[in-house]
């Protein structure tokens, strides 16, 4: 009976695994049965329209590129930076508990209310408006407590020793951040940062708070310009009730998909390409 | 007297020459390096910023609807309509949405995760976890807004096939696909928990006769259970603020009802849907976002808290 009880219950919880494995392959069978008809090199490289024969994702897919790229170049010093702080300079006072604390409650803190934050503080405050910049700028506080909390993780990771090590020679804190602490956790970092950035990638509640619309024929020129991006492109197509824009929006999400994948894939191989080379 | 002059005129000799260049750069270094810590601090900083800019604009604006709006009518109202007249400002149907979303996402999550992180934690081999837990962690990578996609396009029809009266939007299929996203946050921190539980209690346990079943629910389990709990509450916390799949599979009736085959609104696909329409800055309905926002951030701050302090306050400590 104990024995019929045990495995009865490793059963059980060997099908709620595989039920989890299944959903996923589901959810990506579904978006691929429904989507791969309509991809095309035309679908890439043509602007939304109203007819869903000639609509693509083109300036979806600009306006994204261009939104990771700002995101990047704000979040990463910012984050990175602020790592390095809490990690090597900080002294255990209460304002860096309160950093602490503050940083990880921020993580929990719903994407949309970011929106929120970037409709009144840069789309109004700073008058940027419905652009590129705007766009970068709420993402790049969205993806902060993440960059953060990831670099402090691969800076931690590096041994006490190397430091000491650096010290020894006459190195002064900064020469020793940079020279030593910084490449010995640069792949970590790196892989951190590139997650925290598709994770970006694939948000649309802050993107349409600010504004980002939908209908736009033409790709993004500086940041200053309006845009549209994928995950905003595949909601609005979603939203119709058209079948063929339900289509649209399948294909559309695999190219967002595979775009994810290949940021996942970049941060996989950094990682594995540099553990070899730094042993401890 | 000469000699004195011409040296502080001229240095004539090298080796103090040498000596105040050494002197400046030591200066140079200490100011650099001070630069350097407090541009880092500045850093740092910009995270506390961050959560000031989000509470003073919830406060400023939400102040500001509350001339307007009585707060008592705002918490306590049971109809939503800022677009009709006659305006109601009561945010009870757009919590009541909220809710459910979130309970029917934790009814699909919770047991899945539990088993999935028991299965993981003590019958998987070595080789099959290291697979299936990244895999399962894709499921968290998934952008919302195919969720969404898939909660229409798949989940729907099939719940229509087998409940006809269910409406197109309804609270049902975005509660089934919300669930699958924060399932990976459930199964992957309680696993985490699951296998912090030091060796020797099981082998104890084992020692005295137990099963693999035994060891899993009475031992490891209760031993891990601070950091269960705290991946529940922050699972939920994430389901209350999940926004693109609920607005497109939930629908946009906010209404006081407990059927999950009718269509409901929660608070962030309201807020999505008025920054959708073309509502004047400045306006009562633009106003609405922020106040509606606000019940939004303090929820789940309070959640994101309660989460951190069961791990901290039910932690059991092993040496």
């Amino acid at each position: 009976m104990r024995y019929i009880k045990g495995e009865a219950f490793k059963y059980l919880c060997m099908a709620a695994t595989v039920i989890a494995l299944m959903l996923l392959a589901l959810l990506m069978w579904d978006a691929w049965d429904k989507g791969a008809g309509w991809l095309s090199l035309k679908f890439l490289n043509s602007f939304p329209s109203r007819f869903p024969e000639q609509a693509g994702i083109k300036s979806a897919l600009w306006g994204s590129i261009w939104l990771m790229i700002l995101t990047a170049i704000i979040s990463i010093p910012l984050g990175v930076g602020a790592a390095i702080y809490l990690e090597e300079y900080a002294r255990r006072t209460w304002l860096t508990r309160i950093i602490e604390i503050n940083i990880s409650n921020l993580a929990g803190v719903p994407s949309i209310v970011y929106g929120i934050l970037g409709l009144a503080l840069f789309v109004r405050g700073l008058m940027l408006g419905r652009s590129l910049l705007a766009g970068a700028l709420t993402m790049a506080l969205l993806i902060l407590p993440i960059i953060i909390i990831s670099s402090q993780e691969a800076i931690r990771a590096v041994p006490k020793s190397i430091r000491e090590a650096s010290y020894a020679l006459g190195s002064t804190k900064w020469q020793t951040v940079r020279h030593h602490v910084l490449p010995a956790a640069l792949p970590g970092i790196l892989t951190g940062n590139i997650l925290s950035l598709s994770r970006a990638m694939g948000e649309a509640a802050p993107l349409i708070m600010i504004g980002a619309l939908t209908f736009i024929a033409f790709t993004p020129a500086g940041p200053f310009d309006p845009f549209t991006a994928l995950p905003i492109q595949i909601f609005n197509w979603a939203s119709r009730p058209k079948a063929e824009f339900q289509f649209l929006a399948a294909a559309g999400i695999l190219v967002l998909l595979a775009l994810l994948l290949a940021m996942n894939a970049a941060a996989i191989i950094i990682r594995n390409k540099y553990q070899r080379y730094i042993k401890w | 007297m000469d000699r004195l002059r011409i040296q502080r005129g001229h240095i004539p000799y090298l080796s103090e020459f040498f000596h105040s260049i050494k002197l400046d750069r030591l200066r140079m270094q200490r100011i650099r390096e001070l630069a350097i810590e407090k541009a880092l601090f500045l850093c740092a900083l910009v995270s506390v910023l961050t959560t000031i800019g989000i509470v003073l604009v919830l406060i400023f604006e939400t102040l500001s609807f509350f001339e307007e709006v009585p707060i008592l009518e705002f918490l306590t109202g049971t109809t939503w309509a800022p677009t009709y007249r006659p305006q109601h400002f009561g945010v009870l149907p757009l919590i009541n949405g909220t809710i459910m979303i979130a309970a029917g996402a934790a009814v699909i999550a919770i047991p899945l995760g539990i088993a999935s992180s028991v299965y993981l934690s003590e019958y998987a081999s070595a080789k099959v976890r290291q697979t299936v837990k990244p895999v399962l962690e894709i499921l968290a990578g998934i952008p919302t807004v195919v969720y969404g996609y898939f909660a229409i396009s798949f989940i729907t029809p099939l719940i229509r096939e087998f409940i006809p009266d269910a409406n197109i939007f309804n609270a049902a299929s975005a509660s089934i696909v919300v669930g699958i996203m924060i399932l990976p946050m459930v199964s992957s921190l309680s696993e985490d928990a699951m296998r912090s539980v030091p060796r020797s209690l099981r082998e104890g346990a084992y020692a005295l006769g137990s099963t693999r079943f035994d060891v899993s629910t009475k031992i490891v389990v209760p031993a891990a259970l601070s950091g269960i709990l705290a991946s529940f509450v922050l699972a939920i916390s994430r389901a209350v603020g999940e926004t693109m799949a609920v607005t497109l599979a939930a629908g946009a009736t906010p209404k006081m009802t407990l059927n999950f085959f009718e269509s409901i609104q929660t608070m962030t696909a309201y807020i999505v849907q008025v920054s959708l329409g073309d509502t004047p800055h400045g306006s009562i309905e633009y106003q609405t976002i922020f106040a509606v926002g606000m019940v939004l951030f303090i929820m789940t701050l309070l959640m994101n808290i309660v989460s951190m302090w069961i791990k901290e306050r039910y932690r059991e400590v092993y040496s």
